[in-house]
C-alpha cells in the first residue's frame, strides 16, 4: 500500500507502567495516616497477636500442635473440602451468573434476590436449616449429620453467592459487539467463551474463588450442628480453635490459627497469579 | 451481483426495521447504505452478517443462498462502530484471531498478519494492547482482523462515527483508497451524507425500512427519487412550489428578468468561503447561498430588495411531492 498516505500516527500511550498517584498533600497524608491507623487496629495488630502467641512456646511446641494428629485433621477436612467447594463454585457460580445476565425467563428476579440469602442469613440458622433438611429426620431421606459431607455442604451454602456476584457484573457489561465480531471471523460458540469471554471473567471468577475459599476456611456455623464435630472426622479448623480454647490450650489454637492465616495468603496470591496468566494467554 | 437481498422483512416486536427490501450490490465496489437513524440499514448489514435473521426473505452472498447460513459460515468481514477489539489480545493476536481459528500453519499466519499491519500502518503497534492506540488506531486494527480471513465481503457498521471529525475524514479517505486496492466487496453504513457521496460507487438510500432510491452518488444528488431523498443529500430551500439546493438559486437586483419573483433581505450570514442570504418572499423563506464573489458584487445588505430566480442550467427544479 505505497500509494496511500496517512497523517502520522500520534504517540499512543507508553507502554511503561506510569506510577500511580501524586505526591502526598496535607490532606492525603492525613488521610493515609488515618487508614493505615484504622487497618493496624483491626487487621494488623490482631494478626500480629496471633503469630506471636503461636511462637511463644518456641518452635518445637507450634511443630507439636499442629502435627498433632487430631489438628492435622482437622485443617485438612477444612482446606481440602474448601478447595474442592471453591473449584464447583468456579463451575456454578459462573453457570448462574451466566443465566441471570444472558437469559430471561420467568422467577428471575425472585432468584436474583435468592441468591443472596446465603450471605444475609446467619449462619447458625443455615445450619439449623441445612440440619433440618439433612439430619437425623431428613423429610427428604437424606441423612448426612455427622459425616464429612455435612462440612462440604455448609461450605457449599454459605459460599454459593461469592462467585456468582463477582462474575455477574462483568459478565453484564462484556460487550456483545465483541462476541459477533469472533464469531464473524469462524469462532463457534464455545470458541468464543473460551477465547473471549473467560479471559474477560478470568479476574472475577479469580475474586469470587478466592472469597470463597477463604469463608469455606473460616465457616464455623452453619456446620457446627450438622456436622456434629466429631474429632479426626468432621472437625474442622475453626471447631479445633475454639475446642482447643475452652480446654485452655492456646498454643494449638494460635497454631491452627497461623495455619489457617498462611494457606488463606497462599491461595489469594496464587489465584491473583493464576488469573494474570490466564487473561494474557487469551 | 455479489450480494442479492431478495424481499427482506424484520420487525422487532411491533418496530418495522425492514419492510420487503430489495437491493442488488455489485461485485467489487464500495457501496453505502445511507439513511437516517433508526431507519433499518444496521439492521440490513447484520442481517447480510448472519447476526440478526430476517423474518422473511431471502439473502445470496456471491451466488450462494445464505440465508440460513450461521455467521461463521458466511465468510464475511465485519467491522463494527465501536471497534469490538478483543482487549485482553495484542494487536496483532486481534488480527491473528480469524486465521488461529481456521488452523492455519503459524508460519503463514505470521507472514499474513505482518502485511495486513503493513496495510494499515499499524506495524510498529503490532505488541500493543487495543487499549494502547487511539480509535482511529483501533479501526484500522479491526479492519485488517476483518481482512485477515479473506472474507468475500466487507461490512463496516458506521465504521467512523465513534471517531472525531478530523480522524474521521482522514480514515474516510483512507478506506477509499484501501478499497481500491484491495478491491473486496463491501458494504458500509453511514448516516452521513456526505461521507456517502465522497467515499461510494453506489448508494442505497433506506428509510423507515424501505430503500428510498439505488443510484450512483452523481444520480442521487442531481435526480433524486423524491423529496425525501432530496432533503436527504444536501440542503434544500423551498420556492413556491419548487424544492432546490440553495446553490442552484441566483440573486439579481436590476429587474425586469424573467422567471423572477421578488422578494426583500431579512438575514445575511457568512460561513467561511459561503454567503448564506435569507430572503423573504410573500410568507416563505427562501435560503440562497452565493461565493464571496458574488455576494461582493452584488453589494446586497439586509433590507434591500431582490429578484430570485433558479439558475441556468441546473435543470429543471424538483415540484415538492404531494403529500
Amino acid at each position: 500500500m505505497t500509494s496511500t498516505t496517512l497523517t502520522p500516527d500520534r504517540p499512543a500511550i507508553s507502554r511503561r507502567p506510569v506510577r500511580s498517584g501524586r505526591p502526598l498533600t496535607r490532606v492525603s497524608g492525613l488521610g493515609l495516616g488515618v487508614a493505615m491507623l484504622w487497618f493496624s487496629l483491626l487487621v494488623l495488630i490482631p494478626l500480629a497477636a496471633v503469630v506471636v502467641t503461636a511462637s511463644a512456646g518456641g518452635w518445637s511446641s507450634y511443630w507439636q500442635a499442629v502435627t498433632n494428629e487430631q489438628t492435622a485433621a482437622a485443617i485438612e477436612l477444612t482446606v481440602g473440602t474448601a478447595f474442592l467447594v471453591t473449584l464447583l463454585n468456579i463451575v456454578m457460580g459462573t453457570m448462574i451468573a451466566w443465566v441471570l445476565v444472558r437469559d430471561r425467563f420467568f422467577g428471575k428476579r425472585a432468584l436474583e434476590i435468592l441468591i443472596d440469602i446465603p450471605f444475609a442469613l446467619p449462619t447458625i440458622v443455615a445450619g439449623l436449616v441445612l440440619l433440618s433438611l439433612y439430619g437425623k429426620t431428613s423429610p427428604l431421606g437424606i441423612d448426612i449429620a455427622n459425616t464429612p459431607k455435612a462440612v462440604f455442604l455448609a461450605f457449599l451454602f454459605v459460599t454459593l453467592p461469592f462467585v456468582v456476584r463477582t462474575v455477574q457484573p462483568v459478565l453484564a457489561e462484556l460487550d456483545r459487539d465483541v462476541e459477533e465480531a469472533a464469531m464473524s471471523l469462524g469462532a463457534s460458540r464455545f470458541t468464543v467463551f473460551r477465547r473471549i469471554i473467560l479471559p474477560s471473567l478470568t479476574p472475577a471468577i479469580a475474586a469470587g474463588a478466592a472469597l470463597s475459599f477463604a469463608r469455606g476456611v473460616s465457616e464455623y456455623g452453619s456446620l457446627v450442628l450438622l456436622s456434629g464435630n466429631l474429632p479426626l472426622k468432621t472437625e474442622v479448623a475453626s471447631v479445633r480453635i475454639l475446642s482447643s480454647i475452652e480446654n485452655d490450650n492456646y498454643d494449638i489454637a494460635a497454631a491452627v490459627a497461623t495455619i489457617l492465616l498462611a494457606i488463606s495468603f497462599i491461595v489469594i496470591v496464587a489465584l491473583d497469579v493464576i488469573q494474570r496468566r490466564m487473561v494474557r494467554r487469551g | 451481483m455479489s450480494i442479492e437481498i431478495v424481499n427482506v422483512s424484520k420487525r422487532f416486536g411491533d418496530f418495522v426495521a425492514l419492510d420487503n427490501v430489495n437491493v442488488s450490490i455489485p461485485s467489487g465496489q464500495l457501496t453505502a447504505l445511507l439513511g437516517p437513524s433508526g431507519g433499518g440499514k444496521s439492521t440490513l448489514l447484520r442481517i447480510i452478517a448472519g447476526l440478526e435473521t430476517a423474518d422473511s426473505g431471502r439473502i445470496e452472498i456471491e451466488g450462494v443462498d445464505a440465508t440460513k447460513l450461521s455467521p461463521q459460515k458466511r465468510n464475511v468481514g465485519f467491522v463494527f462502530q465501536h471497534y469490538a477489539a478483543f482487549k485482553h489480545l495484542s494487536v496483532a493476536r486481534n488480527v491473528a484471531f480469524g486465521l488461529e481459528i481456521r488452523k492455519r500453519p503459524k508460519v503463514e499466519i505470521r507472514e499474513r498478519v505482518d502485511e495486513l499491519l503493513k496495510l494499515v500502518h499499524l506495524s510498529q503497534f503490532a505488541d500493543r494492547l487495543p487499549s494502547q492506540l487511539s480509535g482511529g488506531q483501533r479501526q484500522r486494527m479491526a479492519l485488517a482482523r476483518a481482512l485477515a480471513v479473506q472474507p468475500t465481503v466487507l461490512l463496516l457498521d458506521e465504521p467512523f462515527g465513534a471517531l472525531d471529525a478530523k480522524v474521521r475524514k482522514e480514515l474516510r479517505d483512507w478506506l477509499r483508497r484501501l478499497h481500491d486496492e484491495v478491491h473486496v466487496t463491501t458494504v458500509f453504513v453511514t448516516h452521513d451524507q456526505e461521507e456517502a457521496l465522497e467515499v461510494a460507487d453506489e448508494i442505497v438510500v433506506i428509510n423507515e425500512g424501505r430503500v428510498e432510491q439505488i443510484g450512483s452518488p452523481d444520480e442521487l444528488y442531481d435526480t433524486p427519487a423524491n423529496d425525501f431523498v432530496m432533503r436527504f443529500l444536501g440542503p434544500v430551500t423551498e420556492l413556491g412550489d419548487r424544492l432546490v439546493r440553495p446553490h442552484d438559486l441566483q440573486l439579481l437586483t436590476g429587474g425586469g428578468e424573467p422567471d423572477t419573483v421578488t422578494g426583500r433581505i431579512t438575514r445575511i450570514t457568512r460561513i467561511g468561503f459561503e454567503i448564506r442570504v435569507e430572503v423573504a418572499v410573500g410568507e416563505q423563506l427562501v435560503t440562497v447561498t452565493l461565493t464571496r464573489n458574488e455576494f461582493l458584487s452584488l453589494g446586497l445588505q439586509v433590507g434591500s430588495e431582490v429578484q430570485v430566480r433558479v439558475a441556468t442550467g441546473v435543470g429543471a427544479p424538483r415540484l415538492i411531492d404531494a403529500v
